[in-house]
């Protein structure tokens, strides 16, 4: 496959950034994404040029540190993250615009790297449960029913990438915060921080310059694990129960 | 509790999703009142008439009305502030967008914010043309709203402002009533065809309803 790609190049936060034209060749439609990308790099470091920034770590699509616009989708046109899209989703000779997430809170670290750690800091204000260390407990010591384990396991697929955001038009982390929230909050094991975990989750949101919800659903097609638009229906329930019962 | 409402953005919505339901409800029941045009100007007027004499004896002269238009300018104010801060923090938090543009959402959803300001544009004229009477085309009647909707419906820009307002209106609630059930925590994957098929048929009486007296007055079935 022959393809043109233009891709953001920016060398650092501060410095101006803009789409640049590479051309391509020689990729099999069987490569990844990433690893596309990475044949370009080899290039352009052949030829003496700075390679594309972008981030990558696992590449089976669990780690959620690989990003990218693809074409204006968060993650490219099929479901998945982009080092699980692979070339044959594209044809020969297509022209791919190649972008980073764009949001307030996600400023660009350089070409296609942006800082993620606004979502670091939301998990750190009650994305956890207050456990007692120790041997692990009896599997069965406290009893999940089962629907409440598929919403848990349901939310706990979300793998962090922040493509809701990116593909968001209000930059807004909700999907993102709403998935946390209901892992943790219809668990026994959560229950102790269920008020203060979405009051504090929500406001380490809107903390971090993230905008509102306009239900306009774009995260939830973007998102690579299928986290659904009614979760943030289900965050919002938990929030207003929380305002009533806890005084602040 | 106030505060932690206003201060949020999950609060901020709460709000506009009751005012907005507020208006909505008023809404429905000023559309129903408006369809008694189709009776006569007897019927009409008598109706506009006991909306100042309704709570009597127990209220004053007309308290009830302003009791109802003191909650729907405090619903105005609370929606709008809330839409305005809102929106100027979503805008804030897309300060760049995509050089590869894709069509976004559906249209009803696009369009919140300009048929928002439509409406509030609207509300303004609205009053000013049959409340007040300040810009009705000619001589405005107080307690003869028939034939001041009439006159109103005689001019085409009357028309064509209200036409507009109302298809504007429609739209805002097909996104704005499924969206406020989502913001109030009442929408799930089970109840979202059902919430879905209530804001259109809301938002299609709605619209049918307050369109049908502009129509009727240009055709001639209202005169
Ligand atoms: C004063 C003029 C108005 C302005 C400026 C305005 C503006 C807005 C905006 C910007 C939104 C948020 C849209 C979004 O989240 O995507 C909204 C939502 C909404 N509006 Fe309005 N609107 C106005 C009048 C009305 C009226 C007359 C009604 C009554 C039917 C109404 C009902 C709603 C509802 C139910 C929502 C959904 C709230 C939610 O998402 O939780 N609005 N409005
Ligand atoms: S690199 Fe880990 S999810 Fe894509």
């Amino acid at each position: 496959m022959k393809l043109t790609l233009r891709v953001w190049r920016q060398p650092h936060a501060e410095a101006p950034g803009a789409m640049a034209t590479y051309e391509v060749d020689g990729i099999s439609p069987n490569m990844s994404f990433l690893e596309m990308l990475d044949t370009l790099n080899e290039e352009l470091v052949l030829d003496g040029d700075e390679p594309v920034a972008f981030d990558h770590d696992c590449r089976e699509g669990i780690c959620g540190a690989c990003s990218l616009v693809i074409n204006g989708d968060a993650h490219g046109p099929e479901p998945t993250t982009t080092c699980q899209l692979h070339m044959r989703s594209f044809q020969d000779g297509q022209t791919i615009d190649v972008e980073p997430w764009r949001a307030a809170a996600f400023p660009v670290v350089k070409d296609l790297v942006v800082d993620r750690s606004a979502f670091d800091r939301i998990i750190q204000s009650g994305g956890y449960i207050s456990a007692p260390t120790g041997t692990a407990p009896d599997a069965h010591a406290t009893p999940v029913p089962k629907p409440d384990a598929d919403f848990a396991f349901e939310h706990a697929e979300c793998i962090g990438c922040g493509a809701c955001v990116a593909a968001c038009p209000n930059g807004s982390a909700m999907l993102f915060t709403s998935a946390k929230v209901n892992h943790l909050n219809v668990l026994p094991q959560g229950a102790p921080e269920r008020e203060t975990r979405v009051l504090d989750m929500v406001a380490a949101m809107d903390e971090e310059g993230f905008g509102g919800c306009t239900l306009a659903g774009e995260c939830a097609t973007a998102c690579p694990k299928g986290i659904p638009l009614p979760s943030i229906a289900a965050m919002n329930k938990e929030w207003l129960r929380a305002t009533r019962k806890v005084r602040r | 509790m106030t505060r932690t409402l206003w201060d949020s953005t999950v609060g901020k919505k709460v709000i506009m999703a009751v005012s907005g339901l507020v208006m909505l409800l008023y809404l429905v029941v000023h559309m129903i009142g408006n369809l008694k045009i189709f009776f006569g100007a007897g019927e009409f007027n008598h109706y506009a008439h006991w909306l100042r004499t309704m709570g009597e004896p127990f209220l004053h002269h007309e308290w009830a009305l302003w009791l109802v238009r003191i909650g729907l300018v405090a619903a105005v104010v609370l929606h709008g502030v809330s839409a305005y801060h809102l929106s100027r923090r979503d805008i804030r938090a897309r300060p760049s967008g995509y050089v590869h543009r894709k069509p976004r959402a559906a249209y009803a959803t696009r369009t919140m914010r300009w048929g928002g300001i439509i409406l509030a544009l609207f509300i303004v004229w609205h009053i000013l043309d049959l409340t007040t009477g300040t810009v009705h085309p000619g001589g405005f009647q107080s307690g003869r709203p028939y034939q001041n909707v009439i006159d109103t419906f005689s001019t085409w820009y009357g028309n064509t402002v209200y036409i507009v307002a109302v298809l504007a209106l429609g739209l805002h609630v097909q996104h704005g009533f499924w969206s406020a059930a989502q913001t109030l925590g009442v929408g799930n994957a089970t109840r979202d065809r059902i919430l879905k098929t209530t804001a259109n048929a809301l938002a299609l009486v709605l619209t049918a309803g307050f369109v049908a007296v502009p129509v009727a007055v240009m055709t001639g079935v209202v005169s």
